[in-house]
């Protein structure tokens, strides 16, 4: 068995993961490097959104080890899982926004629960981090009801990064926005990691996402992994699957617009 | 690293030199747990104007956006006090960061919406019970239209969901609706037990429990546990519904909502409602005589030999002759409130509460009349 990486912050080893009889993964393995933005990349149903819930917590594997900042996460009792909690933000695919509060009563929330800054430097804070995801300011007194799917994503973005965490999780970050906006989010996730310094794991399906901001990208197929590499790397890799991936009709283009960019 | 969290912050005042000179020196983590003992310290910095104020970040270990936040935050308020701010020895990163957080503060404005006061809040709350009422009424209409067009062309009510609702709403009911009117019937019968011994009048037990269950209390027990079990029940999946659009969906595909979610509740509860009513009669009768039997002696043969002189159909009739329209205002307030929802989980809650509410509070409403009616019409 290979050393643990000193540099990494979330290591997966030989992660089994049944529902049932249904087998979700098997053997997976994987590294996730501080300061990286690393993707996972696959078909719908192969696993992917598990994998993340499994690294959050919210999933139990049967077997292996996943290991966030060094501490191994499966079966983490609630209090010992507080202070690793803390330290991540997670956005959900579809918001996740508490319906009964506005928008920057959701971020502040975060920051009642964990710190003990007064209520007028909360309000500040959830203000600035709004602000920070583009959105504008007179979104923050909205409820998530009255906001368009865009934005809803940016305010489910400003509450993940409300605590200033160390590692960010985004599912679908750019699922369901159009173009202008999800080009925004690249932008976006892009400029997190270059300011604040964050570690980046997402799952998406968005090739022109991928393209222009992932580090490395694992590719899961049916429960297993098919390559990690960066996407040049992974473009080249001989596999039917990852091939379609990234050679079909949208891969081309997403591809040919990465290197006009570049 | 949880070492490490705290953040530090030196004032030294020169206020002897020419201009006055403050010195801040900053140090560990300014981070978004570290901060909150330094903002009351910043707070109270004051720097007369035309001084000289120098902040030293260079023992700043770490910094975050809620760190920058406060930093960006004294220096933009003591500029707009009038002294001259110098931001010194920061990291490059911590530049950049200081730097990206002033560009958003222009757009940082926590907004709060004003309160209404007490006569905007009273309008407010008029006005909305006002809109609720007439938007009850156009239901009513609505589905009253629905159900003649439905009568006209019986091809277009929908008997599946009219199955599974008489399935859900009333054979699952049964349990406890017989448990809950059994016990009725034995509280009545017990409590019935005590005064009539005193004279003696034992067999009137009979009547006592007899009436009591048939003419009211059955029908009131029944439509309370219904609206409570099933009225909350239509208000919950159609909000839900509603919030997710299903709602929408159907009406895209030329489905009318009312006839495929309203009308089958409202026919099934019609259905439901008697037969449950008839059956808590029994069961309640049930209790009444076993209490009957051991508190007055009056065995079962008797009880019901009485039984039948003392209740005629009548009896029967008007209890349970009550109870689809019960059933009706159950339904339709309980489909009413469903559809009212809107936007949130939280907002199925309310009308989930509401919904139960209001069905109660217009079934005894509507019990109250009958008793007037049926006084008039001595029945």
């Amino acid at each position: 068995m290979p050393a643990p990486d000193r540099d990494a912050v979330i290591d997966i080893r030989d992660l089994h993961t049944r529902f049932g009889k249904a087998v979700v993964h098997e053997n997976v393995s994987l590294t996730v490097r501080a300061g990286e933005i690393f993707s996972l990349v696959g078909g719908s149903g192969c696993g992917k959104s598990t994998l993340l819930r499994a690294i959050i917590m919210l999933l139990r594997p049967q077997s292996g080890s996943i290991r966030v900042f060094g501490q191994e996460v499966i079966g983490l009792s609630d209090d010992k899982a507080l202070p690793l909690r803390r330290r991540w933000g997670v956005m959900f695919e579809r918001g996740a926004l508490f319906s009964s509060l506005t928008v920057a009563e959701n971020v502040g929330m975060v920051l009642r629960e964990h710190t003990r800054l007064s209520p007028k430097l909360v309000d500040e804070v959830a203000a600035l981090k709004i602000a920070l995801t583009g959105l504008p300011a007179d979104a923050g007194a909205k409820y998530p009801s009255e906001l368009s799917g865009g934005m809803r994503k940016r305010a489910a973005l400003a509450r993940a990064i409300a605590l200033d965490p160390e590692l960010l999780f985004l599912d679908e970050p750019t699922a369901g926005l159009d173009p202008l906006s999800a080009s925004g989010i690249d932008e976006l996730v892009r400029n997190l990691r270059d300011v604040l310094g964050l570690t980046i794991m997402m799952v998406t399906h968005d090739l022109d996402l991928l393209w222009r901001t992932a580090d490395r990208v694992a590719v899961l197929d049916n429960g297993h992994i098919l390559g990690i590499g960066s996407m040049t790397e992974l473009s080249r890799l001989d596999h039917p699957l990852v091939h379609e991936y990234f050679y079909g009709p949208r891969g081309r283009a997403a591809r040919e617009q990465a290197w006009k960019k570049k | 690293m949880t070492v490490e969290q705290i953040a530090q912050l030196v004032i030294d005042t020169d206020s002897a030199a020419v201009p006055p000179s403050v010195a801040v020196r900053c140090a560990g983590a300014w981070t978004v747990r570290g901060i909150a003992p330094l903002e009351r310290q910043l707070s109270a910095l004051s720097c007369p104007a035309g001084s000289a104020l120098v902040i030293d970040g260079s023992a700043i270990a770490v910094l975050d956006t809620a760190g920058a936040w406060l930093l960006h935050r004294t220096v933009h308020a003591q500029k707009e006090s009038g002294a001259d701010v110098r931001v010194t020895g920061l990291r490059p990163e911590f530049d950049t960061l200081l730097q990206l957080v002033a560009t958003h503060a222009g757009t940082v404005r926590p907004a709060l919406p004003a309160p209404p006061g007490l006569l905007a809040g009273i309008g407010q709350q008029v006005w909305n019970s006002l809109h609720g009422a007439s938007g009850m009424l156009a239901f009513i209409g609505e589905s009253a239209l629905i159900f003649f067009r439905s009568l006209i062309q019986p091809r277009r009510i929908r008997w599946r969901p009219v199955l599974h609702n008489l399935q859900s709403a009333g054979f699952e009911a049964l349990p406890i609706v017989g448990l809950l009117s059994f016990l009725m019937g034995v509280v009545i019968a017990y409590q019935g037990a005590d005064q009539l011994q005193r004279f003696g009048a034992n067999i009137f037990i009979v009547d006592l429990v007899g009436l009591a269950m048939l003419r009211e209390l059955s029908p009131l027990l029944t439509a309370i546990i219904v609206a409570g079990r099933s009225g909350s029940a239509y208000t919950a999946q159609i909000g839900t519904m509603k919030i997710s659009e299903e709602i929408d969906a159907l009406r895209t595909i030329g489905v009318g909502p009312q006839e495929l979610l309203v009308l089958p509740k409202i026919l099934a509860l019609v259905i439901a409602l008697p037969l449950l009513t008839v059956y808590a009669d029994v069961a309640g009768v049930l209790g009444g005589m076993i209490m009957a039997r051991s508190q007055l002696d009056v065995g079962f043969v008797l009880f019901l030999d009485r039984l039948g002189e003392a209740i005629d159909l009548s009896t029967l009739l008007t209890g349970v002759g009550k109870t689809p329209v019960f059933a009706v205002i159950i339904a339709l307030v309980g489909c009413y409130q469903g559809f009212r929802a809107s936007g949130s989980a939280d907002s199925v809650g309310r009308q989930t509460t509401t919904s139960v509410v209001q069905a109660i509070f217009l079934v005894i409403v509507a019990d109250a009349l009958f008793s007037v009616v049926f006084n008039w019409l001595d029945i």
